[in-house]
Order: C-alpha cells, then sequence, then structure tokens
C-alpha cells in the first residue's frame, strides 16, 4: 500500500468516525483491540449500532468511505474464511440481541442476528420448543453468525440445515438497503428466497439484522445407542443399514479417534413408546457389533474437535469435509493414508457425508495432507473447508473449488456489493 | 420472427422440434390458467443440454426474451408466453438418468413427471416427497420454477428442500453447476435461490434429488366438525401438543359437497373435515394417533375414521386430491386462490372470508393445508351473469389482502406468476423488491428469461449515472420507466 492511499485511509477513518458518533453513541465506537484482528488483518475501528437501521446507516457510512467492513457477531468462527484483503471497521450485532416476535402456537420465531443460540434456546425451551439444530459455540454463537457461516450438527439428517430452517431475512446492503424477503410463515413462494442467498455467505453479500425460523417441538424422549465397529469399512456398512432402515433417527455419526475402533451413534427423539420398538429394531442392525448407551456426550464430539482446533492454533487445524454419504469410508481412508505419518487424526462423520476432521502435526504436514485430500475428495465431487488453520501454515484457500458457477457468484456479489466492502477477499474465489 | 432466425433455430433442434403453426401454438398461448393469454411466436422443444444453449445463445444474440414450460400445469401464468418471445418445452427431456440408492440421490432431466421419480424407486420403498395435487403430469422443471409444495410438505418439506444440484443454462447460453451431490458445496447456495424462481434466471436442465425412505407405517385420520373453527382449534391442539404430522389437510361444508359430488368419497356431511396424516415407525404412530383421536373429539368431532391400509387411505384422499375439479360440479366457474396465514389466524381469516363472500353475494368453497396455513380458497362464479366474474376477481383479490394483513403470504406454492406480481408490491415495500432483482440482474441482465413475470416493474440492470440510454425492454414496449 502506497503512502498516499494510506494517509487518505486515515482521513476516511477520521471522517468516519465522527459521523458514525452521530449515528450511534460514542460509547458504541472504539478503537479496535488487538483481539479484534481477523486471521493476523488488524481492523481500526469496533462499531456497535443498536438498532437495524443505525447499522444499515453505519455500513452505507464505511461503504461510501471506501472502508471495509468485518460483520462480527459471537466472534467464534473468525478464523473461518479466507484472511481478509482489508479490514477497517468491524460491524458488531452485539446489541442487536432481542427476540422480536415468538408466536410459539404457529411454531416460528423472528430473532435479531446478535442474539445467542444460547438465549434463542432457553427463550423457546420455556414453550417446550427449539430451533431444531445443533451448531458449535451455543453461549457465544449467534443467530446472525452461525447463518453466515451455515454451521449445522449432527441433528441436520432429519431436520435439514439452516436452508431448510430459516423463512425470512432482513438484510442491511452497503448501500443502506435495508430489505425483507420470505416472511413469517413456513409456506411461502412469493419471490426469491434471499434467506439462503444470505446463508452461508459469510456476509459478504449484506448483514442479516434479523431472521425468522421455523421451529420443532422438543423431543418427549431422547436415546442414544453406540456400538463399535471392527474397522471403517464395517462402520460404513452399518451406516448405510441403519440409513436404509425405516427408523426414525434423528442422527448418526461415526466416530473415528485415532488407532482406534470407529463407533457409531443413533440419536432417536421419540414418545417412549416409539423409543422401545426402535431401539430394539437398531440392535437387530447393529448385531453382533457391541451395543453401548454411552449417554448424550458423545453429541458433543464435532465441537470438541472444534475446539482443539481453535485452542491449538499453531499445531493444529480443522477440515470440514463432504463427501456422498456412500463414500464416507474412502474419504476416511484417504485422510489416514499419508496422516499416518507425519499428522494425527480424529474425525466425526455424519451420515449425511458431512464431516469434521482434527489434525494435528507441523504447519507444512499440515499444509501437504490438506492439499492431498482436497485434491481427491474433489474429485470425488466432495469438498474441503479449511477452519482455524495455524498461521505459520503455507496458504490454502479456506474454500477450495466453487466451481464453473464462480463467475456467477461474482456477479451477484458485484450486484449487492460492488465496492466490495464487506469482508473483501474473505469468500470463495477471492469474494 | 425473422425468417433467418427460424431457420437458426429450426438447425438446432430439427425440424420436429420447432412449432411455428398457428394452430400448433395455441397449446402454448396459456398454462393451467388460463383467463391470460398470449401466443408464442415459436415453440422449441430442445431434447438435450446442448440444445438449450444453443437456443438461449440465439435468444441472447437476437435480444429474444423466452419462456420456459414444462407441463404447463402452472397456475399463475409462469408459463404464460410473453410478446414477441418464444417457448422453449423441456417435455422431450426427460430422462432419469441415474439413480443412486446408497446416497438416496436421483438425477433428472427437467421433463420427467413427478410421480415417475417415485414410481422408479418404490421397489426399493423409497419415495421423492414433494406431492403437488398435479404430480400424476406435472414435471420436475416446473416443480424447481415453483419451488412445488403438496400436502405432505408440513413434514417433508417443499421441492427446494429435496434439490440439492442443478445444471443450469443462463439466459446467455453459458452452462453452469449449482450445488451438487455432495452437501455444502463452496460458494453462495444459488441452487436455494434458484428453485422457486419462476423461471426469471435459466433454464435448468438436470436436476438432482433427494429421495426419502418409506415410513414404516402410514395411518390417516378422517374428522368431522361442526365448523371450520372447532376443525381450526383441533389444528391447534395437536400442534401445541408437540406433534408433527405428515399432512393436515382441511375442507369446508361447500368443498365437501363438491368432492361428494364428483368422487363419491362417502365423505360425512359436516361443517368442516379434518384429515390428519401421521407417518413413521408403528408404535409411535398408533401411540400419536391415539392422542390425535382425543384432541379431535375434544374439540367437537362427531364422526372419527382412521385408515390403515393402503385401499382406505386412497379412498380417504380421493376427495381432497379431487377437491379443486370437482367445483365444477357445483358451480360453472371458478378462480383457485392460494394464500398463506400464520395458523392461529385461522378462524379470524375464516369468518372475514365468509363475511366478505355474502357480502358480494358469491359463494367461496375452502380447501386447504390446514397444519401450515395453506388456504386454497376456490372462488365460485357463473361467467354468463352479468358482473360475476368481475365480482369473484375482485374477491380473490381481497382474500390476499387479508392474508398480507394477518402476517400470511400472497402465495404458498403456486407462484407469482402473472397472475400475482401486482399483489407483489403489498407484500413487499420498493426496497426489498428492488434488492430480488439484484439477483436476477446478476443471472438475466437482459431480462430475456420470462421477463414480465413474478416483479410489478422490472428493475433496469447495470444503470449508470449519464446519458439515458432505452433499456431494451422499454424499447420492445415490456417495460415502462416510472
Amino acid at each position: 500500500m502506497d503512502a498516499g492511499v494510506s494517509s487518505r485511509s486515515m482521513q476516511n477513518i477520521a471522517a468516519f468516525e465522527d459521523a458514525a458518533r452521530a449515528i450511534v453513541s460514542a460509547e458504541y465506537v472504539r478503537t479496535a483491540s488487538v483481539g479484534d484482528a481477523v486471521r493476523g488483518v488488524q481492523p481500526r475501528l469496533v462499531v456497535e449500532p443498536g438498532s437495524a437501521q443505525e447499522l444499515a446507516k453505519i455500513l452505507k457510512l464505511a461503504n461510501d468511505a471506501a472502508l471495509a467492513v468485518i460483520p462480527r457477531g459471537g466472534g467464534t468462527k473468525l478464523a473461518w474464511g479466507n484472511p481478509p484483503q482489508r479490514a477497517d471497521i468491524v460491524l458488531s450485532t452485539a446489541r442487536l440481541n432481542a427476540v422480536l416476535e415468538y408466536t410459539w402456537s404457529d411454531l416460528t420465531v423472528t430473532v435479531e442476528a446478535g442474539c445467542t443460540i444460547k438465549q434463542l434456546r432457553e427463550t423457546l425451551a420455556q414453550i417446550g420448543q427449539r430451533l431444531a439444530l445443533d451448531p458449535l459455540w451455543p453461549s457465544p454463537a449467534t443467530v446472525g453468525g452461525v447463518l453466515s457461516t451455515n454451521d449445522s450438527g449432527a441433528l441436520r439428517l432429519r431436520f435439514g440445515s439452516l436452508r431448510d430452517l430459516i423463512i425470512g431475512v432482513t438484510l442491511a446492503l452497503p448501500d443502506g438497503t435495508l430489505a425483507k424477503s420470505g416472511g413469517k410463515v413456513v409456506k411461502n413462494v412469493a419471490g426469491y428466497d434471499l434467506p439462503k442467498l444470505a446463508t452461508g455467505a459469510l456476509g459478504t453479500l449484506g448483514i442479516i439484522t434479523s431472521a425468522t425460523f421455523r421451529l420443532h417441538p422438543l423431543p418427549q424422549e431422547t436415546c442414544t445407542i453406540s456400538c463399535l465397529a471392527r474397522d471403517v469399512r464395517e462402520a460404513q456398512r452399518l451406516v448405510l443399514a441403519v440409513q436404509n432402515s425405516k427408523l426414525a433417527h434423528s442422527a448418526l455419526q461415526i466416530r473415528f479417534v485415532e488407532s482406534m475402533q470407529p463407533q457409531i451413534d443413533v440419536l432417536f427423539e421419540a414418545t417412549q413408546a416409539g423409543l422401545t420398538a426402535q431401539v430394539e429394531q437398531l440392535k437387530l442392525i447393529l448385531a453382533p457389533s457391541a451395543v453401548i448407551d454411552p449417554g448424550s456426550a458423545v453429541w458433543n464430539a464435532r465441537q470438541e474437535l472444534y475446539s482443539a482446533a481453535k485452542d491449538n492454533e499453531s499445531g493444529s487445524t480443522l477440515a470440514k469435509i463432504s463427501v456422498l454419504p456412500a463414500r464416507i469410508a474412502e474419504a476416511f481412508e484417504i485422510l489416514s493414508a499419508p496422516a499416518a505419518n507425519r499428522t494425527r487424526c480424529n474425525a466425526v462423520m455424519q451420515a449425511t457425508g458431512l464431516g469434521s476432521v482434527h489434525l494435528e502435526g507441523t504447519p507444512a504436514a499440515l499444509a501437504d495432507v490438506l492439499k492431498t485430500l482436497r485434491a481427491k475428495l474433489e474429485a470425488m465431487g466432495g469438498s474441503v473447508m479449511i477452519a482455524h488453520p495455524p498461521s505459520a501454515m503455507p496458504a490454502l484457500d479456506a474454500w477450495g473449488d466453487p466451481g464453473d458457477a464462480l463467475p456467477l457468484m461474482r456477479a451477484v456479489k458485484q450486484q449487492f456489493d460492488p465496492k466490495s466492502t464487506l469482508n473483501p477477499g474473505r469468500f470463495v474465489g477471492g469474494i | 420472427m425473422d425468417a433467418r432466425i427460424v431457420q437458426e433455430l429450426r438447425a438446432i433442434v430439427g425440424p420436429r422440434g420447432l412449432i411455428t403453426s398457428a394452430e400448433e401454438l395455441h397449446t402454448y398461448e396459456c398454462d393451467a390458467l388460463t383467463n391470460f393469454r398470449v401466443m408464442p411466436l415459436g415453440v422449441l422443444l430442445p431434447e438435450s443440454t446442448e440444445q438449450v444453449q444453443s437456443i438461449l445463445r440465439v435468444c441472447h444474440r437476437e435480444r429474444i426474451p423466452f419462456v420456459a414450460r414444462g407441463a404447463g400445469t402452472g397456475l399463475s401464468g409462469g408459463a404464460l408466453p410473453v410478446e414477441n418471445g418464444i417457448v422453449i418445452s423441456l417435455t422431450r427431456m426427460n430422462r432419469i438418468l441415474e439413480i443412486d440408492l446408497p446416497n438416496a440421490r436421483v438425477v433428472a432431466e427437467p421433463g420427467v413427471v413427478n410421480l415417475d421419480i417415485t414410481g422408479r424407486v418404490s421397489p426399493q420403498e423409497y419415495f421423492y416427497a414433494p406431492d403437488p395435487s398435479s404430480q400424476s403430469v406435472c414435471s420436475i422443471g416446473g416443480n424447481v420454477a415453483e419451488n412445488s409444495g403438496g400436502a405432505h410438505c408440513l413434514k417433508y418439506g417443499f421441492t427446494t428442500t429435496h434439490v440439492l444440484g442443478l445444471e443450469v443454462v443462463l439466459p446467455d447460453g453459458t452452462l453452469v453447476h449449482l450445488g451438487g451431490k455432495s452437501l455444502d458445496a463452496p460458494g453462495y447456495d444459488l441452487a436455494g435461490v434458484f428453485v422457486g424462481s419462476e423461471g426469471t434466471l435459466g433454464i435448468a436442465t438436470k436436476v438432482i434429488l433427494r429421495i426419502v425412505k418409506r415410513p414404516e407405517c402410514v395411518h390417516t385420520l378422517l374428522a368431522a366438525f361442526p365448523s371450520t373453527n372447532e376443525a381450526g382449534a383441533a389444528v391447534s391442539d395437536i400442534i401445541a401438543a408437540g406433534m408433527l404430522p405428515a399432512a393436515i389437510e382441511m375442507m369446508d361444508n361447500l368443498a365437501i359437497q363438491a368432492a361428494e359430488a364428483a368422487v363419491h368419497a362417502n365423505y360425512p356431511d359436516c361443517g368442516a373435515l379434518l384429515l390428519v396424516e401421521l407417518d413413521g415407525p408403528v408404535a409411535e404412530v398408533q401411540y400419536l394417533m391415539t392422542h390425535v383421536n382425543e384432541i379431535c373429539r375434544k374439540n367437537g368431532a362427531w364422526e372419527i375414521r382412521v385408515a390403515q391400509s393402503e385401499a382406505e387411505r386412497a379412498l380417504v384422499w380421493k376427495g381432497r386430491k379431487a377437491a379443486f375439479a370437482a367445483m365444477g360440479r357445483i358451480s360453472p366457474n371458478y378462480i383457485v386462490q392460494d394464500g398463506v396465514i400464520p395458523r392461529t389466524a385461522l378462524p379470524q381469516v375464516m369468518s372475514e372470508i365468509d363475511r366478505l363472500s355474502k357480502e358480494a353475494g358469491v359463494r367461496v368453497a375452502n380447501v386447504f393445508h390446514a397444519g401450515d396455513g395453506n388456504l386454497h380458497p376456490l372462488v365460485l362464479y357463473d361467467r354468463r351473469i352479468a358482473g360475476q366474474e368481475a365480482a369473484a376477481e375482485a374477491l380473490s383479490y381481497k382474500i390476499l389482502e387479508i392474508c398480507i394483513a394477518a402476517g400470511g403470504s400472497i402465495t404458498g406454492e403456486h407462484g407469482v406468476g402473472e397472475d400475482k406480481k401486482r399483489a407483489m408490491s403489498k407484500m413487499f415495500s420498493e426496497p426489498d423488491l428492488q434488492t430480488m432483482q439484484r439477483v436476477r440482474c446478476a443471472f438475466d441482465p437482459l431480462q430475456l428469461s420470462n421477463p414480465t413475470k413474478l416483479f410489478p416493474t422490472p428493475r433496469l440492470c447495470g444503470e449508470k449515472p449519464g446519458k439515458y440510454v432505452a433499456h431494451p425492454l422499454e424499447t420492445a414496449g415490456i417495460a415502462e420507466r416510472f
């Protein structure tokens, strides 16, 4: 960056700061600290607007001043995506944390983006309902952050991901537009489905200020059944057998812990009557493998892998992998072959074909393993997303190949954020 | 159309793939919403993705607007031709390309009939869940365009829930792949945006679908209530009890009479019928069905039947599925409306519709997906009586206004198309609509793909400050600048 650009940018920041203080009160505009850095890039200011309207105004202000904006919720997944090309303003949704409208009898809720998953869960649980999603770190993670990263856990098998649960969204765009799409009813085909477009867009098209979700009842009873499989191939066979049965399980995963036998976990959520009958049927499918009841803690396995990667940012990383459900074993064999020598690997694979892989090793070894893994899985029609990589790891794109739709994705970005104000460079293909 | 262009298009699809004679074109002048009719310049029947690409390249070069068409069963005019445009019928692209049971995926061309997917995978006890009433004739491509629903989407979701990936020809002829067989492909969820875009973003030429394992059992309960109020209260209680039935359907007395006259489903003569279907493991379904039974009794149901065999179920559903067509038995003409309300607003909305119906002197029969609040009021009239058609149309539109006022939507599954584009401005503000159209500008900057549909006023893409240049749509007389 040459000196001319830099000094112009400093002037812009100073002018922006004054103008921002006229929109939100002065205490909510502060100088960014080292803790606000995003993958090694230091922003200058943190702004916490108190309403969607304020947020839209601040965003427009930054856009007009050609300042780059990093939207932030709970900040738990800022290490996902590529390092930003530029980072000037962190726009935090921390104060947009209200549950706006909870119509429990319609099984819908409208909630602001900064509301944490935990807070939302507690509100819904009072009426015996839930957002049927088990994202990472529910205490700090916010609705907006979880949506923008399209995070989902084991319950996805039965209830789908956020794209299947979100029914409405309000987005703030860089030009200051506040736009609604979708609605408050579960069935609605009026207009384009922008809730889906915003889901998983990593805040690169607009900032989600609120969202409406369809809800599900909390289960009456739950029960987890686990068994050990002889090897990876048997684990694959058992998972497909359960999937091909008429059981109505809510989650199904395989855990691979280093050199131990893979373990399969099945979650049932039902009435007591339904539960008893299904557990008996499941035992027939899994027999003669040992069947154990491990308790519900096994469903934290995915989060444990992510937390391990987050806590050890010098010598480990997390790969979110996606393959076809019938090729889980193959993917794991690819993963463990080169990894056996130079890296250690733990993984949880969901029956949906989505998996979380924690790899430990030197930065160079990790990069090698990830490159090989990505090349092979992409050739199988799958993908590898890298999260929480060591800063010393040779640079690898966080997302992998978006395929032939990349020019179209760029055109969409151009329409929503022509100046590349939002999270510049953090998404696929340099978007 | 210019003879040179006709020749070029004929060379792409062959002589059997191009229709230009006036009598044959009449078949394509409307879809199932027959009160709008436009004659296309020609109809093309491509047989491959490459042919679709070649056609769209010509359209792009010559600025010819096009409308993709599946089986033509749409109820909102989505496949209505546009002036000076062509129709591209996908009915000849009707192959199921791949059935992958271990991964529960099917890859199909757009012209495949919805029910044929289930037909192919039912021996292995799988099914394709979205079940619009027209499923025995409607096409997957049309389902993708409209994000079709059906009675069972309460539990299983809509077309969009079941579409994992798409091969799409963009309006300039470029081929792109959105989503894929594996989940969470890198990048924006453009497959999610494309589904339900009503043919305005391009043409899908392959669709990757998710299929579902058949549940262990399906039980269907039929309950007769004194009125829709009691039936509606029962629905609320079922949901409040934490159950998620596969379907909850309601019919009012007029709809029941029509269904009886048409197919003799042997329904009880009552104020409102509720049909509740539960599926899943036998022990679970039996337990919950007992509970549903109690809830219905408590809310005043005076007759309850439970169908357990496939034959019994078919009989229970027969009247419901035939309900729209049955209206012909009690009225010479009718308008099928499609609005959505929050389920809890049902009693209030029903009494409002009743009041307006009496005021206008126009009868309204009600058939609806009660579980998700999707109403299908059937506004009955006689075209031969002066003023009735206008009164029916006015009432039908007022019903939409009631739905919007109740916090609902102008369409739950039939789409906006030509029919409801003006109502879009009642449901969404101008900035909302302009934001949606940014997507359109990214996919189709020249607005050739089913232009004039969905939005009340088109956004002129790529507007730059400076000298005013007329947009092609303006010069073509399609758009006006406001």
